[in-house]
């Protein structure tokens, strides 16, 4: 690597200092926007007791769910994870730990994580089972429990294009989660469909600038669909 | 007759307004984009990060990338913008959805609402439903007014763990339309056919009866 030049070529490299008991935050939704081959590598390393921090947590056999196959999470945090038979067995024998969170805190976690606020105050749980425990405070009449941020080790993302300076920009609703995320990591990996020169991508329309990003892959995706619906055209 | 889903969504319609911005729940709230009134323009919300959410796609336009909120490939209508989930519960949060329609188990005379957890059961998650209730002003749940066993839902207390508290003010079952104030639930409107005595029979939780009940009618 030189200067800003943040591209690496393999997926090992990519994921080079993942290590046991580390904290990864995963950009996706569903599976939409997944760092799909990110995941895989994970995989590969065999990596155990990771703490992943991601709205879902795949579906058997993709996506997060594959890490699930070798026990290699410890812990999700999450908002849903009702997706997945495997996920439901390890939740129930407790050899996987989950941390439910609304899905609007997780996302503001994540942002707050990435902005340097270590806790911020939501109305979202308070007089729920997710407020136990948490200190509650009154703003204009109005009670709200205070949250704190979340960052990660490595954080795992999914672009559409990036350029070499690591200037991210996503397609459609695959940047849910992702911007966030890219922001929260160590070390931030970014893997997109296509990687462009410097200049290429319009500075107004980046999504994610490059300060945040740490590496840049390029691969190539299988984009599974989980809920295929469609109208007679 | 009790409402059916398609009944139940016709009525949640009518509340929309021209210029609302709109998030609905998965299920029977999903069936009320088929009956926006003519005339009027209202924009999806749906907080994985869209506004302007259209209709299914065909075939031919299905993409990977472009999803809902309940992970089912749509299209974007005209005018549409899609950003980051920090974004879209920022609007949900901060207050700039119009209107809010879902889900629940349970409502309660002092507002709380419970849909996403039962004791005992395999716990899935909450998705985006406690970000939903206690950012709208605005909402309105819809669910059947009593159990298959007869139970009714409408109760002075929730008894299954909550999803927000002190935020419904609007619900509507299969049997009847309510409002709810001062610690009980306002009888506003009534299914065709259906009978104020069943409905007070149906309400556990402490119900306000005016002397006349408007029936819904429907076209």
């Amino acid at each position: 690597m030189s200067g800003f030049n943040k591209v690496v070529n393999s997926y090992e490299e990519a994921m080079e200092g993942l290590e046991d008991g580390m904290t990864v935050i995963a950009g996706g939704f569903g599976l939409c926007g997944i760092p799909e081959n990110l995941i895989a590598q994970i995989k590969t390393m065999k990596t155990k007791d990771l703490t992943v921090v991601s709205n879902n947590c795949g579906v058997d056999g993709f996506g997060l769910g594959i890490l699930l196959e070798d026990r290699q999470v410890k812990k999700m945090i999450s908002s849903y994870v009702g997706e997945n038979a495997l996920f439901e067995k390890q939740l129930l024998a407790g050899e996987l730990e989950v941390e439910l969170t609304p899905q609007g805190t997780l996302a503001e976690k994540m942002r707050a994580g990435g902005a340097g606020i270590p806790a911020f105050y939501t109305a979202t749980g308070y007089g729920t089972p997710v407020g136990d425990g948490k200190e509650v405070r009154e703003f204009n009449d109005r009670k709200y429990i205070m949250e704190e941020s979340i960052t990660g080790d490595f954080a795992i993302v999914k672009g559409w294009k990036a350029d070499t300076y690591g200037n991210v920009v996503y397609r459609d609703t695959a940047q849910n989660f992702n911007p966030m995320a890219a922001t929260a990591g160590k070390i931030t990996v970014v893997e997109v469909e296509e990687i462009v020169e410097p200049g290429e991508l319009n500075p107004t329309e980046i999504h994610t600038p490059g300060i945040y990003v740490n590496r840049v892959i390029k691969g190539t995706f299988e984009k599974r669909i989980e809920q295929r619906t469609v109208r007679q055209g | 007759m009790a409402l059916s889903r398609e009944q139940i969504a016709q009525r949640i319609a009518r509340e929309l307004q021209d210029g609302f911005y709109v998030n609905l729940g998965i299920g029977i709230p999903t069936l009320v984009a088929n009956y926006i009134p003519d005339g009027i323009e209202v924009m999806l919300q749906s907080e994985n990060g869209l506004l302007g959410m259209g209709p299914f796609p065909t075939e031919d336009e299905i993409d990977a990338d472009m999803i809902n909120a309940g992970k089912q490939t749509v299209t974007a209508a005209t005018g549409a913008s899609i950003f980051s989930s920090a974004e879209s519960f920022a609007m949900i949060r901060g207050g700039h959805v119009d209107l809010t329609v879902l889900g629940a188990f349970e409502v309660d005379v002092n507002g709380n609402i419970a849909s996403w957890m039962i004791p005992g059961k395999l716990i899935k998650g909450m998705g985006g439903a406690m970000d939903l209730v206690a950012g709208a002003d605005n909402i309105i749940v819809t669910m059947t007014h009593a159990s298959k066993h007869g139970e009714s839902k409408l109760l002075n207390e929730c008894s299954l763990p909550l999803t927000g508290s002190g935020c419904i003010k609007k619900v509507l079952t299969d049997l009847a339309y309510m409002e709810i104030k001062d610690g009980a639930f306002h009888l506003k409107e009534r299914a065709p056919g259906v009978s104020v005595e069943e409905i007070i029979a149906k309400t556990e939780g402490k119900l306000v009866v005016p002397d006349e009940v408007p029936e819904m009618t429907f076209s």
